[in-house]
């Protein structure tokens, strides 16, 4: 029973949290170092000449750069806290997601017919 | 003393700061200092200041922390429901020419000060309270997850507290309702102190209801009872679950939008100013995605109250346990899409306000499953009227109305006409107290024995019970009708006299409300002096079902003895009907956290910093900031903050209630 | 562990004889983590503003006229280097090697300064040209919003000290570590905020 509480305990008390490995760490790192690079050159250069293509693609990079922060040095993964943090993040990426579309949304429309100027009703949003 | 210095020294805080020439606030101050130093000298007289830092101060017990909280949320409920009086007073006699004895400088306080103190620091300590007492009993647990920051945030809703009480006697509170909206709150139109006080205020207490949020979280995922699935977690515990996901999720938005407004108050910025490309708009938008599901995180606790209230005095399971979790989890979802409801009427056009409306109106839909699932449970369940199941019977007639009503306002153009009007008023009047204040007191009166030892005096609970639901009809009812003739909210005389009778009736309702807050506290009172009449011996005084019954009342420092071992819903209906028996020997020492000030300092300093910047002392702001981060950093040096209860101690307290339990026969 | 034991087969048994005490600090890493979320929040709503507020020049500087994106990405550069130098730390403190750990901290809180000079330095210059907070929403959001993760910084880098202090005191205990985890997930988590930043503000701030 002892012999069980203390490997039960050694879990319990990191939590089950996964830890890093040296390989890991450097592939994220690279990985990391390329999908900055590549996005500051594509501005930079203005080797895309549409600017909105610009605009999603670096959009495009920095979700794939934060999911690479997320598995290679915050270690998420399913089964951490039971899945409770798989979980959490989630709940808190929808809310994020929410939030930010709806203000955009709302303040846009918001904006369009409550700002100062000159507006035919009729052109309305 | 040369002029620059007393600047340095004091800041914008002189002696005008002083409200000496509003007469009511000098009269309020002199009962308040008269009482608060008798309260002070019986406090010296009778030795307890060391019994009341060592034993409550300093405890980091979730059950004395609970109590301090109800006790928080009673003492400003009788703030709160002064200026409600006033308002009432004021509104019924303001007419034909009469300005009432309340000029706008002070009216437009009261009712900011009113929705702040009933929302902040009323309904949410109320709330906290509960959840933090129950809770860890429910899941057979010895205490919350965090018990240092448990304390410390009960410390800082104290501090945001004093913040806004200081606000009545040394300068004054925001003139802008209970949301502050700029621009109105902004720098320009609210050069003085009160804004100020609002922000600082909210922003201390906000930290520590958070940091409740995420304790409470952890506590029900990581510190339930072997045994207790998710889905035989008692319904009180689910929605508070979800009450604290509310608190996480939406408390930070309150945080950053207090934040850009400080911003442009303190540094000049121009988030919500009318030029260099402000927009206030984005003010309203942003405060109501907290403001929604902060609705939400004060009504969920007591849906969960209704449904263990509901069960044990019906003599039944809850009816639909699955479909009342899903209902709790839908309702915490969808109260991120209905934000814009609150304000219709800004401008958003068709298409916008009709996606949220039509949400609005979904989300009235688990709540009225879970009323439902309440008339199930009672349908041929044996009920006994105690006090509890009154004030949930009177909740389900209230609360009712109040939805419906909510549904009407959640159709756009309705809301057009009604929208910041009297009805307005009335309808969430009737959800808050239908059903948050109703429902507290349907849990003070359930839990009370568990938490002292003893029941409350039914006789002057039903006085208070009568007064308040008459009283809420009375106040509330002519308000619907006022705001469907037009009358605007927040207005302070008025021209059209047939009016008034309405108002008349109003106050009188507000006047029952106020004998039931007193029967209330004769209540309180005449129990405690009959507290051997009223005594609950056996821990079990409503034949309970969920583990917090199993305990003694009230429960020992520890909680259990032994960590129960959980089989199925309604854990401790189960283990009755199984036959159980207690254990009477074998204990072991209890591993349990120390008592600490350090919660109580750092939330001084965080109020001193306040005071700091709200009346620009610069020196005092840096000092306590200073010191607030160097106690921070100071008590994590601290790595010895428990000790062990020894075996002889919980062998003795267990023997103690074995021989009452006996006595019982 | 907690089963129903029956005493000689006969009645179930409703607790646990042998208390396996829930281990101190089994809640902090979920709990730091939920601090996490919140702090998500928070940066959200100042990106909602940015997002919202952030076309508004008031007739002042755009970003055109203010980012230096090789300065930019100079210090975006600081902060991943701080953000591996952190993850060598935690391999170190795996194998409880204190001296190297403390290294390896240390490096990262000077990568960590490096940033933070050189976003004072950014913030310094743009406003002796005028673009200060003040000067319109655009600036205001963005000022409150690079800011907000600056401030972060400090207070990371202010634990950092703290715990290196911490830890040269009485070594890498459990306590410890899992402090030491806590801030590993807050310093990554900032890097992750950084990713958006410079993509939203800057990035973008220049293809407007």
């Amino acid at each position: 029973m002892s012999a069980h509480d203390h490997a039960a305990d050694h879990g319990h008390a990191h939590g089950g949290a996964a830890h890093g490995s040296l390989k890991g760490y450097l592939i994220g790192f690279v990985l990391s170092v390329i999908l900055t690079a590549i996005p500051f050159w594509l501005v930079m250069s203005g080797a895309i000449d549409n600017k909105q293509a610009t605009a999603i693609v670096i959009m495009a990079f920095a979700v794939v750069q934060i999911v690479v922060h997320m598995v290679f040095f915050l270690h998420m993964n399913t089964a951490s806290e039971g899945g409770w943090s798989m979980l959490a993040l989630i709940f808190t990426l929808i809310l994020v997601v929410i939030v930010l579309t709806g203000s955009l949304w709302v303040m846009y429309h918001l904006n369009a017919n409550m700002m100062p100027g000159l507006h035919d009703m009729r052109e309305m949003p | 003393m040369p002029d620059a210095l007393t600047k340095f020294i004091f800041g914008r805080l002189t002696l005008d700061s002083l409200p000496l020439h509003e007469p009511i606030v000098v009269a309020t101050f002199a009962v308040v200092a008269l009482g608060g130093i008798a309260l002070l000298g019986v406090i010296t007289y009778f030795k307890l200041w060391t019994y009341l830092w060592r034993e409550w101060f300093t405890s980091v017990d979730h059950k004395k922390i609970g109590i301090m909280y109800m006790v928080l949320g009673l003492v400003m409920l009788l703030r709160g429901f002064s200026d409600a009086i006033m308002m009432r007073l004021q509104q019924a006699i303001a007419f034909n020419g009469s300005e009432g004895y309340l000029n706008s400088h002070h009216y437009d306080q009261i009712f900011t000060a009113h929705g702040v103190i009933m929302i902040f620091f009323v309904a949410m300590p109320f709330v906290t309270g509960l959840m933090n007492f129950v809770v860890p009993l429910q899941i057979g647990a010895r205490d919350v997850s965090f018990p240092f920051l448990n304390n410390f945030s009960f410390w800082m809703t104290v501090g945001g507290a004093i913040l806004v009480m200081a606000s009545l006697f040394v300068g004054e509170f925001a003139r802008t309702g209970w949301l502050a909206y700029p621009p109105l709150s902004g720098i320009g139109y609210s050069p003085d102190v009160g804004v100020d006080y609002y922000i600082w205020a909210l922003q201390v207490a906000g930290v520590g209801t958070t940091l409740s949020g995420i304790n409470l979280i952890c506590t029900i995922i990581k510190m339930r009872a072997p045994g207790m699935t998710m889905m035989r977690m008692p319904v009180f515990t689910w929605t508070s679950l979800c009450t604290n996901v509310l608190i996480v999720a939406s408390f930070p938005v309150l945080t950053a939008v207090l934040s850009l407004l400080a911003l442009d108050r303190y540094v000049g910025t121009n988030f919500f100013t009318n030029d260099f490309g402000g927009n206030p708009m984005m003010y309203v938008n942003l405060i109501w995605i907290w403001g929604h599901p902060e609705v939400y995180i004060l009504i969920l606790p007591l849906f969960g109250v209704f449904s263990e209230v509901t069960s044990t005095f019906s003599g039944k399971r809850l009816f639909g346990y699955t479909s009342m979790v899903y209902a709790t989890v839908v309702i915490t979802i969808l109260s991120y899409l209905v934000w814009l409801h609150h304000f219709f009427t800004m401008g958003s056009g068709a298409s916008v306000n009709s996606f949220f409306g039509i949400t609005t109106m979904i989300i009235s839909i688990p709540t009225g499953a879970k009323i439902f699932n309440w008339l199930f449970t009672m349908y041929r369940g044996r009920i006994r009227f105690e006090l509890p199941m009154m004030w949930t019977m009177a909740f389900m007639l209230t609360f009712v109305v109040g939805g419906m009503t909510g549904v009407l306002l959640a159709v756009p153009p309705a809301d057009f006409v009604l929208h910041n009007s009297l009805f307005l008023i009335a309808h969430f009047h009737n959800v808050i107290i239908g059903g948050v204040l109703f429902g507290l007191f349907a849990g003070i009166a359930y839990w009370w024995p568990k938490a002292f030892g003893f029941k409350l005096d039914p006789f002057w609970g039903k006085v208070s019970f009568w007064c308040w639901v008459v009283g809420f009809w009375f106040a509330f009812m002519p308000l619907y009708i006022l705001g469907l003739m037009g009358v605007t909210r927040r207005m302070r005389v008025f021209d059209d006299p047939s009016l008034q009778i309405w108002f008349v009736i109003a106050a009188f309702g507000a006047v029952l409300i106020a004998c039931g807050i007193a029967a209330f506290l004769v209540q309180i009172y005449v129990s405690i002096r009959r507290r051997e009449a009223l005594t609950d011996p056996t821990g079990d005084p409503w034949d309970g079902r969920t583990l917090e019954w199993s305990t003694s009342s009230p429960p020992p420092a520890y909680n259990f003895a032994f960590t129960p071992v959980v089989r199925d819903n309604d854990a401790w209906w189960d283990m009755k009907k199984a036959g159980y028996v207690r254990p009477l020997s074998g204990f072991k020492p209890i591993h349990m956290p120390s008592n600490t000030g350090t919660g109580v300092i750092l939330a001084a300093f965080s109020v001193a910093l306040g005071f700091g910047l709200i009346w620009y002392i610069w020196w005092l702001a840096a000092l306590s900031f200073v010191c607030l981060i160097a106690t921070a950093i100071g008590h994590t040096f601290n790595y010895h903050r428990d000790f062990h209860i020894p075996a002889a101690e919980v062998t003795q307290t267990e023997e103690a209630r074995t021989t009452l339990l006996s006595a019982q026969g | 562990m907690a089963s129903i034991a029956t005493t000689a087969g006969t009645e179930p048994v409703f607790h646990l004889e042998e208390e396996h005490a829930h281990a101190e600090g089994s809640s902090t890493m979920l709990g730091f983590w939920l601090y996490l979320m919140s702090d998500c929040l928070i940066f959200a709503m100042l990106f909602a503003a940015y997002g919202v507020l952030g076309g508004n020049y008031a007739a002042g500087p755009a970003p055109k006229d203010l980012f230096d994106l090789d300065l930019v990405a100079v210090n975006t550069t600081m902060l991943l280097l701080s953000s591996i130098t952190y993850g060598f730390a935690m391999l170190t403190m795996d194998k409880g090697r204190v001296a190297a750990t403390q290294a390896w901290l240390a490096v990262t809180g000077l990568f960590g300064l490096a940033f933070l000079s050189i976003e004072l330095y950014e913030f310094a210059h743009m406003i002796h040209e005028g673009a200060t907070p003040q000067r319109s929403a655009f600036l205001s959001s963005f000022f409150t919003l690079v800011g907000t993760h600056g401030l972060h910084v400090t207070f990371g880098t202010v634990w950092l000290v703290t715990l290196m202090t911490q830890v040269a005191r009485f070594g890498l205990t459990e306590a410890n570590r899992r402090r030491l985890m806590c801030l590993s997930m807050f310093w990554h988590f900032l890097d992750v905020v950084w990713i958006g930043v410079f993509t939203f503000v800057y990035l973008m701030g220049m293809l407007r």
